[in-house]
Order: C-alpha cells, then structure tokens, then sequence
C-alpha cells in the first residue's frame, strides 16, 4: 500500500518556443531525517522523499536524489526549455513506498 | 593579608591558564576535522578522486540564518547548456552536518540554466559546498559559509 | 568613603525610572506595533508571501477539501450553513477571540463548538491536521484585514483577566511576557531579536517545528521557555491571553497563514 501527499506545480501555462521557463515543485512531506529521537531516547526512523523526476512529453528532462538534509515540505526550483505543447508530468518517490505524481500543460507557440 | 591575596592571586592565574589550555584544545582544529573528512570523503566518491577545480560554480545561502531547519540554498553554474557544453550534473555537500550528501540534481542540454534552487537543513554553522560535473568529465566547484541561530524559545517536548 | 548619595539626587534618580517604568507600562499606548514580519530575513518574508513558496498553502488546502465535506447524522459541512467560505469567513478571525452564546471563544474552539452542536460529530484535537487545516483555511480569508479585537461590553472581564496574564511573572525563570516582549522588544535574547509577540499571522508554518501551528502552541512554547506550567489546549487562560494578545495587536494587519523562523 503506497502513501502519498499534495504536491503543487508553479509553471507558466504558456511559453515562446525555446525560451527557458522556470518550474518550482513542492511537495507535502515532513522529510523525518532519521536524526531525531522519541522523548523516551528511541530514534526516529528515516523516511524521506528520495528522488524527484520531471518528464517532458513523456522524456525525462530533470532529476533530483534528496538526503536527510533537504527541509521539510521540499521544494526545487529548476529551469526547462519550452520545446513543445505538452505535458510536464512530476514524480516523487519516497521511503516507505511514498509515491505521488503532478502534471502541468504547456502550450508553445 | 597580603600574603595570601598574593598566593590566591597566583593560584586563580595558574587555574585561568589551566582554563585557557582546556578551551585552546577544545578550540583546536583536531575537532573540526572530524566533520571536514566526511565532507572530503562524500566529494571524493563524487569525483571519484579527481580534482575539482574552484571556479563556474556560485553557491548562495543567507550569511546569517535564523533557523536552521529551512534555509533557502541557490546553486548557480556558469554554462551554456548547449548538447556540446553543459552541466552533467551538481551535488551538493555540507560539511557540518550529520551525513555530508544534502542533495544532486541531473541536467541536460534541455534544462536551459544549471539554475537550482531549493531548501536544505544546516545542523551547525559550516561551509557548504557545490559540486558541479560537466558533459566533458570535469569537476568544478564552490561553497559557501554561514552562521545558523537558534530561536531563543524553542520548544520543550 | 565619606560619599552619600544626596537624598535629593537619590529622589530623581528614583523618579525618572519609576516614569521610565510607566512609560514601558502594558496599559497605556505601546510605541509603534510592528509585525515580527518586520524581523524576518528577506528569504523567510518571501516564503510567507509566495504561496507557490508558502508550506503553509497545503494546509489552506486541506481545509478547504473540509469546509465541503458532510459529516455527522445530519450529513452537515460547513459549508451547509456558512456557504461560499470566501464570502462568510472574510474579516472573521480579524474579530476573535469573542464572546459567542456567552462563552469566550477562540477560532479553534470556535470550530469545535460548530462541529459539536451543529454538526454532532466531536472535537478535533488542538495541533491535529484537520483543525490546524480548518483554521489556516479560515485566516487566510481575512488575510490583510486589520485586527479589529476591540474591548466592548461582553469582554471586559476576560480583557482583563488576560491583562494580567500578560504583566504576571511566571515560571522558574520568574519574567512576565510584557517584560520581553513589551519592555524589551528589538533588543536581542541570543541570536534572535525579540519581537513584540503579535499574533497576526497565526496559524503559523514554524521553522522551529517544520509543521503548521496554532497560537496556542506557540504560547506553550514560550511557558516552557521560562519554565512554567504550560496552560492547557483550549483552557479558558489561554482564550483570555489570546483576547489580550489580539486587542493588543489591534490595527495590524493578518498575514494568515505566516511563516516564522
């Protein structure tokens, strides 16, 4: 059973072909580092978003590893070159099977 | 009276040097380095031992931070971003916190910029640094320094 | 060692700290409000300002999913009675705490005292997901609205209560909020300036605490900063700090939901 969380996408709707847009991603997720102890002294298992993949019409064109030492509710801003009209589809995958996906169209002209 | 102002007085100086010695050692660069050389080794696997030329790469992270848990990190490499000429891929290493790997990103020639902005943990003041790996195999990097606060009231459990 | 201080002078050295002291007193007009917005770096004021920035959005998310979602035997939603949030919540948590059917009602009691009598399901928990969700939800309808917590007949007495409050020492620490944040607000506790202690942009994303937050949570913060007893979650001392803390705040805008470090 995967669990997952709200994402959200920042990214112009519509773009000039090949200019460069920005997309920021953020994701709802408390990124428990696997540092932090219990009251009682029992340390807290990790469980963190891993890997961040952005693809564009179905092409990967971004990918992120994160570590303990990216903060809570992460977000990544990143650059892509409007080459198309399309999807941009976003995926986050996670400890504990977390998996949780977002698309965004893009109309280039 | 005076005697023994004068042998208390020689034995709070003896203790102060005492003190000084202890806080010299606990200041000395022995401690530091235990961090350092998990940052050194975690930039080593990166490059896989070669050498990583200072240049091309900006790391931004406010000098001073007022809490540690989220601090906004940019990461800016100088590239065209061309098929011939880009930025492969940039890791991101901080030297004093407990596991030295913050995050890498991979690019392309599609990416347009290696423009990279995101929110990283700092456990302690420390110089954080960017690894960046061109299309043509070379290392280049940068980093950053920064003093992380505290709030004054946190919480208690 | 023949040197005694003149009474006189002894007198008027007494006599500008008492009015000193009566200057800094909690009951006359304070100085200038100010947000602790103001004190934030420019990377913290950009995330509370950005909502595609802001943690704080997937909550208003959340409760706005809730405001639509039918609960208890009468299959109510907020919305049943309250309709379009946007309309019926704008410049409501600009006006709380206040009395409701005779009871001093925080936002987060207030919602409580909604679900129990109208909705017939129970409680939310203080800090649970659902209520922070509600509540963030809510604030944000007034965001920008001036704080317009005013005394008036019905709060008299609670205003007063939580006065007291505020000037009264507390805990192993032995200091009173008006002390930090009244007396000594822009000087420096550590690293960290002391604000003046507004709580125009509650619920909060805390930096502190990586979550949402409510008021309260952080008033608990505080007591247990100068070791005292905490008050307890929707306890009537804390409603009445709350009243206080807002009139204090009265004229500042809301920033719900805030970002603090």
């Amino acid at each position: 059973m995967s669990k997952t969380s709200r994402t959200s996408i920042s990214m112009p709707t519509t773009a000039k072909k090949d200019s460069i847009i920005e997309i920021r991603a953020i994701a709802q997720h408390d990124m428990e580092s696997g540092f932090r102890y219990t009251e009682s002294g029992k340390l807290i298992p990790r469980d963190i978003i891993r890997t961040f993949t952005c693809t564009y019409n179905n092409v990967e064109v971004f990918k992120a590893d994160f570590y303990s030492g990216i903060g809570a509710n992460p977000l990544i801003i990143f650059t892509t070159v409007a080459v198309e009209s399309g999807t941009l589809e976003f995926t986050w995958i996670g400890d504990d099977g977390y998996e949780a996906i977002n698309q965004a169209r893009i109309t280039v002209s | 009276m005076n005697k023994e102002t004068q042998q208390r007085r020689h034995w709070l100086k003896q203790i102060r040097g005492l003190g000084l010695l202890a806080l010299g050692l606990c200041a000395s660069p022995l401690s530091v380095f235990a961090k350092k050389t998990d940052a050194d080794e975690a930039i080593q696997k990166i490059t896989g031992g070669a050498v990583a030329k200072e240049g091309k790469v900006i790391l931004t992270i406010p000098p001073l931070v007022e809490n540690g848990n989220l601090v906004v990190l940019k990461v800016s490499v100088d590239s065209p971003m061309t098929a011939n000429d880009y930025v492969k891929s940039i890791h991101v290493v901080a030297e004093g916190n407990p596991l030295p790997n913050i995050f890498t990103v991979y690019l392309t020639p599609r990416s347009g910029t290696a423009n990279i902005t995101t929110r990283v943990r700092l456990a302690d003041s420390q110089t954080v640094w960017a690894i960046a790996q061109m299309n043509n195999g070379s290392f280049w990097k940068g980093s950053a320094e920064t003093l992380v606060t505290l709030s004054a009231c946190t919480e208690l459990v | 060692m023949k040197r005694l201080i003149p009474p006189y002078l002894l007198g008027s050295i007494f006599f500008v700290l008492a009015t000193h002291q009566f200057i800094g007193d909690v009951n006359s007009a304070p100085p200038l409000k100010q947000s602790s917005y103001e004190l934030m770096s420019a990377e913290n004021k950009a995330m509370q300002d950005d909502p595609s920035l802001n943690p704080a959005m997937f909550w208003v998310g959340d409760g706005e999913t809730l405001w639509q979602k039918k609960l208890g035997p009468k299959n109510k939603s907020c919305s049943t009675c309250h309709g379009d949030a946007k309309k019926s919540m704008r410049g409501v948590a600009a006006q709380f705490p206040k009395v409701v059917k005779g009871k001093l009602q925080t936002i987060e009691g207030q919602i409580n005292q909604c679900r129990e009598s109208a909705q017939s399901v129970p409680a939310l928990p203080y800090e649970s997901r659902d209520l922070l969700a509600l509540t963030a939800y809510i604030a944000m309808q007034s965001k920008g609205l001036p704080i317009t917590v005013s005394e008036d007949s019905t709060n008299t007495s609670y205003l007063k209560k939580g006065r007291q409050i505020f000037n009264e020492r507390m805990g192993q620490l032995n200091l009173s909020c008006a002390q930090c944040h009244e007396d000594r607000a822009g000087l420096k506790l550590g690293g960290s300036l002391i604000p003046q202690g507004h709580p125009n942009a509650y619920p909060i994303y805390r930096l502190e605490w990586q979550t949402l937050g409510s008021l309260q949570r952080r008033l608990r913060n505080c007591m247990s900063g100068v070791r005292a007893q905490q008050f307890e979650y929707g306890s009537a001392e804390m409603a009445q700090l709350e009243l206080f803390l807002m009139w204090r705040a009265q004229g500042l805008p809301l920033e719900s939901p805030g970002v603090r470090p």
